[in-house]
């Protein structure tokens, strides 16, 4: 099925850049959008060029005071210990020129990619700048200064008055959307992600379900460490489809952080490329179903830039604009312009080979856990016989 | 950490002469399984749990309800004496207590007076907080030899990465002696770095970093 998408895009998302060293690089965003480019499957027509969100806009979710502290870092001005109140400064978010501005362009491109489809331009809209989920109401954290996709909630219940479901694949935990409508019944937040006994942030245990008129609407999937690809979908899809018939959303908004890769250097799941053909046909297949195909995708985490990151990325795409993803064969311009520039040897194909996967220990034991897990989740949304 | 910094100090009391009925109120209104029983001097002289309650009170299958037992004072069903703390007791020592005497609520006296109270419920609370696991962080888990000096050597290399340690937790390696199993919460969604440095440094990680392939 071939769907009117857009893709937003700008190189004002590069800006959103901490240090050479630092783990979150938006480079991925341009290896993803070229990667594309080279399959053809990604027209100038097709994208679309983010704003800048207003500080009102801004303040749908975050706290005035914090967004002052963010401009004042943003030009040098905010001292040491204003900083650390607000989470700027440290190792995960260090302050860098002009980040107000940065973070301002992704959150506008999530914006942008709203209005997309609710203003009716496109069915469906991806930004990869995008899906800053750490980001806290008056704290910036695990490299998130401004949470995109709170505030684009947020946008969407002011503006659209629509239900939303919000669904978080990054490996780590949705924090910061989760809090901001932990006591919202009109937003239903649903994030799988390893487990936090080890893993950043330590939070998303399945027995979080929201509180006051919000209980019952945010569901959690801590998966086990060392998670494959098999049991990921299983209860990803079973959750998923439990979960949207239950809420029964107008829109649908994913977070589709790429960081649950066994290449990926940050967190212990051990998936494959699988998950991220089979994560975007879900969100698609369900938007059509629930919500008249009314879809966001936003980035997120993702932490192999060269191996992982823009394979799952140009799927999201792929399934958006197509209804299919891409198999074979890696196009050559590609890895020819980036080979030379990568770290690491980049993948042939769209798919990963089964020699290159890792052997697990355990496997058995960690699919009879996340499956405990998933009939845990899952006690109060069956329908009433 | 001591008592008097995890003590509730707002406790409902009753005096050795109010009735099984007023008890049974109180208990249901502040949603509560202990009240002390004190004198007008607030010296404890009786505590009074829930269970105490429903053992005095007419089972639910009797018809006829003989609603005079409720009017008995709670000096009939009150445990006397009482087991109680000492505002500057370690929380440690308490949770020894509620585990040997396998009670739920210890009043917490000062000067012969009623103070505070600590249940088993804020036991457990602090006990949250103390493991770290309530603030966003990372968790790694390092295996060392029990000997002097290894904690600093061992948090000098967080410290050299500028990681800031939200709580750190020592228990014993399985029965062995020998060996002690560090517990670092940390302040960083990239533990990388550190976890690389306790690798080269030659530390045994324990699971899930103790399985360098495929991710290294």
């Amino acid at each position: 099925m071939k769907c009117n998408a857009s893709f937003v895009f700008s190189d004002a998302f590069l800006k959103y850049h901490f240090h050479e060293d630092h783990p979150f690089n938006q480079k991925r965003v341009v290896l993803s959008k070229e990667l594309l480019e080279e399959t053809n499957k990604l027209t100038k027509e097709q994208i679309i060029a983010p704003r800048m969100a207003t500080e009102e806009e801004l303040a749908l979710f975050h706290d005035r005071s914090y967004i002052e502290a963010v401009k004042k870092a943003s030009d040098g001005r905010l001292t040491d210990a204003d900083g650390y109140e607000y989470g700027l400064g440290t190792e995960d978010t260090p302050i860098f020129e002009n980040m107000h501005e940065a973070s301002s362009y992704l959150v506008g491109g999530t914006l942008t990619a709203v209005d997309a489809v609710l203003g009716g331009k496109s069915d469906h809209a991806l930004n990869l700048g995008g899906g800053l989920h750490h980001g806290f109401k008056r704290k910036a954290a695990g490299f998130c200064i401004y949470n995109d996709g709170a505030v684009a909630i947020k946008y969407i219940r002011e503006k659209y008055n629509l239900r939303v479901l919000y669904v978080d694949t990054d490996a780590h935990h949705g924090d910061g959307v989760q809090w901001a409508f932990y006591d919202d019944p009109e937003v239903c937040t649903f994030s799988i992600h390893e487990t936090g006994r080890y893993l950043f942030p330590g939070t998303g245990n399945v027995n979080e379900r929201g509180i006051k008129e919000g209980h019952g609407y945010s569901f959690n999937l801590p998966i086990d460490a060392f998670t494959e690809d098999e049991s990921f979908l299983q209860v990803y899809e079973a959750a998923f489809r439990e979960i949207t018939e239950f809420f029964r959303p107008d829109v649908i908004v994913t977070q589709n952080g790429a960081d649950s890769h066994f290449y990926d250097p940050l967190t212990h799941l051990s998936a494959s490329m699988k998950i991220y053909e089979r994560i975007p046909f879900l969100s698609h297949e369900l938007a059509h179903q629930y919500c008249g195909g009314k879809w966001i995708a936003l980035g997120g985490g993702g932490y192999d830039i060269w191996r992982v990151v823009p394979r799952a990325w140009s799927q999201i795409w792929n399934v958006m604009s197509s209804g299919e993803v891409a198999y074979g064969d890696i196009p050559s311009g590609w890895l020819e312009k980036w080979q030379p520039k990568s770290p690491v040897e980049l993948p042939k194909f769209w798919h990963d080979p089964e020699e290159s996967r890792p052997t697990i220990p355990r496997k058995v034991e960690i699919t009879e856990k996340n499956e405990k897990l998933l009939l845990n989740l899952l006690k109060y949304t069956k329908p009433v016989k | 950490m001591l008592v008097e910094e995890i003590m509730k100090t707002d406790v409902v009391t009753l005096p050795p002469s109010a009735t099984i009925k007023e008890a049974l109120a109180l208990l249901q209104k502040y949603r509560i399984r202990h009240i002390p029983i004190v004198e007008a001097d607030f010296s404890i002289v009786g505590i009074v749990s829930d269970r105490d309650v429903r053992d005095a009170s007419p089972s639910i299958f009797d018809k006829e309800v003989n609603s005079h037992e409720m009017e008995y004072e709670l000096r009939s069903i009150m445990s006397s004496p009482v087991i109680t703390i000492h505002p500057l007791d370690f929380v440690e020592e308490i949770a020894r207590i509620f585990y040997e005497e396998e009670i739920a609520a210890l009043p917490v006296i000062r000067d012969n007076k009623l103070v505070g109270i600590v249940t088993e419920k804020d036991m457990l609370y602090t006990l949250i907080q103390l493991t770290g696991t309530h603030v966003q962080s990372s968790h790694i888990e390092v295996k060392v030899p029990h000997r002097p000096g290894i904690l600093p050597e061992v948090t000098a290399i967080f410290g050299k990465r500028k990681t800031n340690i939200v709580s750190v937790l020592v228990y014993p390696y399985k029965s062995d002696p020998d060996y002690k199993i560090l517990v670092f919460r940390v302040q960083t969604m990239n533990p990388l770095p550190i976890i690389q440095d306790l690798r080269e440094a030659g530390y045994e990680l324990m699971w899930p970093n103790n399985i360098p392939e495929p991710k290294l």
